[in-house]
Formats: C-alpha cells, sequence, structure tokens
C-alpha cells in the first residue's frame, strides 16, 4: 500500500505536478508583484512628493492604506466597454497587448529561485526549464516585446500611437545592443550563459571577503545592463515613447479597457522581471552572502550550523528581497530623474553605452588573460 | 539711449561628476528618499487635505455656495424681484413668482433654482439683491455630485443653511 502510494508520488505524474507546481508558483509571484508594484509606485510617488497617495478604495470601511487600490482598478478594466477604434487593424490591434504580455511572462521561466531541493528522495530544481543557453532565452523572448508596441503604435491607425511605437523601437533596437554586450563580460567571467551555473559561481568568494557576485567582478557591466534595464523597460528617464506631453500617451493612445490594461501589466511585469534578472546575474541570486549549505561560514573562519529548511527560506528569500529592491528602484528612479530628450537617449545609447560595453568587454578579456597566466 | 541688453549668466561648463551623471542621479535619489522617509515618520506633516472629511478653512469674504436667507417668521426673504436673474452674467437663476400670503410682501419665489455648473461665482447677484436675501458666505465650494440635475440647487436646498 505504502510502496503503491509511494510509486504514485515519484512517477511521471509527480514530475508534471512538480512542473504545473513550480509554473503556478513563479507566474502568481510575479502577477503578484506587479499588482503590488502598481500600488508601491503610487504611494511611492505620493511620498516622494510630499503627497498622501491613493487611499480611498475601502473593503467594509477597511483602506488598508489604498492597497485594494490595484483591486479596484482591475474592475473597471474588466468592466470598461472594449472598443476598436474605426481606423484600426482589427486582427493586429486585438493582437499587440498579448505581444507585450506573453513575452515577458515567457522569460521568467529560466530565472533559478532557489538551489535543487530533495522531494520524496527526488531533486527537484526550483526554476521552471534549465535551459543550458539561459540568459540568451531571455534575450530572445523579451526582445520580442518590441513588436508588440510597435504593432499596438500601427495597427491603432493614429498618429500619436505611430510616433510612440516608432520611438520605442528604435530605443529598444539601440538599447538592446549594449545590453546584449554588457553581459558578455558576466559569461567570459563565470563562463557560462546557463544562469543556474551563474549562480552558482557567484556563491564563491573574491579575494577570500567579498561574495564572488556579478556587480563586484563586473561593476561597468552592472551600470550598463542596469541602464539598458530602464531603457527596455520604457520605464523615466527613458519613458519617451509614451511622452504625454507630445504624444497624448504614446503607443496606447487608442488602447481602452481591459487591452489596455494588459499593456500596462506587461509594463510592470518588465520591470518585474528585469529585476529578477539583475538580481540573478549581478547579485548572486539565491545566494545569501556568506552562506553555505550547512550555514553560515565567514571568512575569518567563524561558522553557525543553520537548518537545512532555514538556509532554503533564507536563499529564497534573498532573491525576493533583491528582486523588492529593484523594483522599488525603478519606482525610486522615475520619481527622482526627469525624462531624456529624444535625441539624448540616442547619444547615449549608442555615443555612450556602446563603446562603453565593448571597452568592457575587451578590459574583462584582459584581466581574465593576465589572471590566467 | 539703445534697447538695453542684459548679460543673462549662462549655466557654466559642467564638472566632470556632473557630465558622468552617475553622481547626480545618486544625489537625486538621496533627495528622494530623504523626502520619503521624512512624510513617513511625520504623517501629519503632509500638506494633502483630505477633502470631503477635511476641508480647508475659506477666508471670512470668500464667495463660496450661495444661501438664501430667511424672514424672522420663516419665510424666504426672497421677494422675487428678480433682480438677480436679471444681474447674472451666467444666466444660471431660474425665480418663478408667486403671490405672498403675507399682506405685507407682494411677491414669494414659487421656485428659485440655481444651475451650480453655470454659476461663475461672481457675486452679482448678492450685490443686485435689494432685500439681502441671498448670500455666499458659506465658505464652501459646490460640492461633487453624481449627476447634472443633482447640481441645479432649488430653494430647498438653498434654504437649508
Amino acid at each position: 500500500m505504502i510502496e503503491a502510494f509511494y510509486g504514485t508520488v515519484t512517477g511521471p505524474l509527480f514530475d508534471l505536478l512538480i512542473v504545473l507546481i513550480r509554473i503556478g508558483v513563479v507566474f502568481s509571484f510575479c502577477m503578484g508583484l506587479v499588482v503590488v508594484f502598481t500600488w508601491v509606485e503610487r504611494k511611492g510617488a505620493a511620498y516622494i512628493q510630499d503627497r498622501r497617495g491613493p487611499n480611498r478604495a475601502a473593503i467594509l470601511g477597511w483602506r488598508a492604506w489604498g492597497m485594494f487600490h490595484p483591486l479596484a482598478d482591475a474592475i473597471k478594466f474588466l468592466f470598461k466597454e472594449d472598443f476598436v477604434p474605426d481606423n484600426a487593424h482589427r486582427l493586429f490591434y486585438q493582437i499587440a497587448p498579448m505581444f507585450v504580455l506573453a513575452p515577458v511572462i515567457l522569460s521568467v521561466a529560466v530565472i533559478p529561485f532557489g538551489p535543487d531541493v530533495s522531494i520524496f528522495g527526488r531533486r527537484v530544481m526550483l526554476q521552471i526549464a534549465d535551459l543550458n543557453m539561459g540568459i540568451l532565452y531571455i534575450f530572445a523572448v523579451s526582445g520580442m516585446t518590441v513588436y508588440g508596441v510597435v504593432l499596438g503604435g500601427w495597427a491603432s491607425g493614429s498618429k500619436y500611437p505611430l510616433l510612440g511605437g516608432l520611438r520605442s523601437a528604435a530605443q529598444m533596437l539601440s538599447y538592446e545592443v549594449s545590453m546584449g554586450l554588457s553581459l558578455v563580460g558576466i559569461f567570459m567571467v563565470f563562463e557560462s550563459v546557463r544562469l543556474s551555473h551563474i549562480v552558482m559561481e557567484q556563491g564563491g568568494l573574491l579575494f577570500g571577503v567579498l561574495p564572488k557576485w556579478g556587480v563586484f567582478v563586473q561593476p561597468v557591466g552592472f551600470i550598463l545592463f542596469l541602464t539598458a534595464q530602464f531603457a527596455e523597460a520604457n520605464r523615466t528617464p527613458f519613458d519617451l515613447p509614451e511622452g504625454e506631453s507630445e504624444l497624448v500617451g504614446g503607443y496606447h493612445t487608442e488602447y481602452g479597457s481591459f487591452k489596455f490594461s494588459m499593456f500596462m501589466m506587461g509594463e510592470y511585469l518588465h520591470m518585474v522581471v528585469g529585476s529578477v534578472i539583475v538580481s540573478t546575474l549581478f547579485f548572486g541570486g539565491w545566494q545569501f552572502p556568506y552562506l553555505a549549505d550547512t550555514g553560515f561560514v565567514l571568512p575569518w573562519g567563524w561558522t553557525l550550523e543553520l537548518p537545512e529548511i532555514l538556509v532554503l527560506l533564507m536563499r529564497t528569500g534573498s532573491i525576493f528581497l533583491k528582486s523588492l529592491f529593484f523594483t522599488w528602484l525603478y519606482v525610486w528612479v522615475r520619481w527622482t530623474i526627469p525624462r531624456f530628450r529624444y535625441d539624448q537617449v540616442m547619444r547615449l545609447g549608442w555615443k555612450v553605452m556602446l563603446p562603453l560595453s565593448i571597452a568592457n568587454i575587451l578590459v574583462t578579456g584582459l584581466v581574465l588573460l593576465l589572471l590566467d597566466r | 539711449m539703445a534697447i538695453g541688453v542684459k548679460k543673462v549668466a549662462r549655466p557654466g561648463k559642467m564638472s566632470f561628476p556632473e557630465y558622468v551623471y552617475l553622481v547626480e542621479i545618486v544625489k537625486g535619489l538621496w533627495l528622494t528618499l530623504g523626502h520619503m522617509v521624512r512624510n513617513f515618520i511625520h504623517q501629519e506633516r503632509i500638506l494633502t487635505i483630505e477633502y470631503p472629511e477635511v476641508r480647508r478653512e475659506m477666508p471670512p469674504r470668500f464667495r463660496g455656495r450661495h444661501r438664501l436667507m430667511k424672514r424672522e417668521n420663516g419665510t424666504p426673504r426672497c421677494v422675487a424681484c428678480f433682480c438677480c436673474p436679471t444681474a447674472c452674467p451666467a444666466k444660471c437663476i431660474t425665480i418663478v413668482a408667486g403671490e405672498s400670503p403675507d399682506p405685507k410682501v407682494e411677491k414669494y419665489p414659487v421656485r428659485f433654482d440655481i444651475d451650480m455648473l453655470r454659476c461663475v461665482f461672481c457675486g452679482l447677484c448678492v450685490e443686485a439683491c435689494p432685500v439681502d436675501a441671498i448670500r455666499m458666505d458659506t465658505g464652501w465650494y459646490t460640492p461633487p455630485d453624481g449627476t447634472r440635475e443633482k447640481l441645479i440647487f432649488t430653494i430647498e436646498n438653498l434654504l437649508e443653511k
């Protein structure tokens, strides 16, 4: 009886179940973060600007510091009329929001959220798919969001969305180049593009003291990648595709109801995924500083034994906190820095970021070569 | 003398940290963080007035929502002389006069509607009134409402205050 149960538990059905649970957990984690993030953005913006922010939506008189506002927004979007403008290309107009949302959700599939764990004696990785081309997959998939933006801009059949879509396309293509190149240094140092391997490598120590995080071995690469991420997510100071002052609302001017909310969700999800990627590549992913499999091991020989489950929780918690910090950074930067002019964005992308990222590759290669000797 | 030429000081050449911009970003982030932390700690110092619950104290001569005055016996002071609709530049006052039951008073308003959506709050009606029947000293602007019809104030609303 018990053996039979054990057989079903460890059989192919178990694998399927584990895969589904992993997808469910990661998906709801990201979506939940998006919901919380919209709240954090509005409230954070308010407090930075000496305001109070949203605090009206209430359930049974409980306002929860405006935390029900995302819920109210969702309900409002769901019940609004779902219209298509006369001039719009019907099919592409409908497809565009999906093209924005889907690739971003897909790209989170390769992020490792923790080390392998064993459940019922089977190794289970805390990652939806451990692709050997890891980060390249993220580039390939998240590069597709630009189609959604351009498609949305063009298919609306209106001039402001078209201009916004074109701006966005130019911007995303320009920064895609330096984003890719800024990570080459990381690949060279950690000798892999597989994300689980990169995270494992970051568990080591640099000079015996510092954790060997990407940000310490590739500081220039980190700054370049972070900047490119901001540009990719169409986020201030690079949010001119939706420059309200000159383009009404940019590429989603003609969108309403839930299609608009899909654009918004795509944008926020982009930031969430972007911050998860930054913390995975440059801040050690699930690695907790000085935390080995058995517990804390500090460089000067002090150790502290910890139970396995606590170590696991601290590790998954650490990537969670790191991602939260970077999502907060998006909000923080948005309410600090004014928007760039279009020519400034292009100049920064091609004349500063690109040469710097290439120089970073050269210097990294040189240093690695010299260290090898 | 020719037109005076005024030399305006142009921003000087940027220093290196300003040129690199990253340092300036960090400075800006520090500033905004300071604002946020201060607002979290001293919530009461935030200047936001939470409108429906808390109302701003208006100066005493603020021209706000109208009110109609009453006589000592409770009937409206208005004698339906049509001075205020005549003075009104927005044509927002509608009066229907009726014969007053009081022998000392000739007329009284059967209807006295002010379309608050058209009113420009100029106060000319108050100036025009010969019997001081209409005043704008409620110290509050038109409260928001759901429909246009609700914002046409009738004599009942106006006499309330």
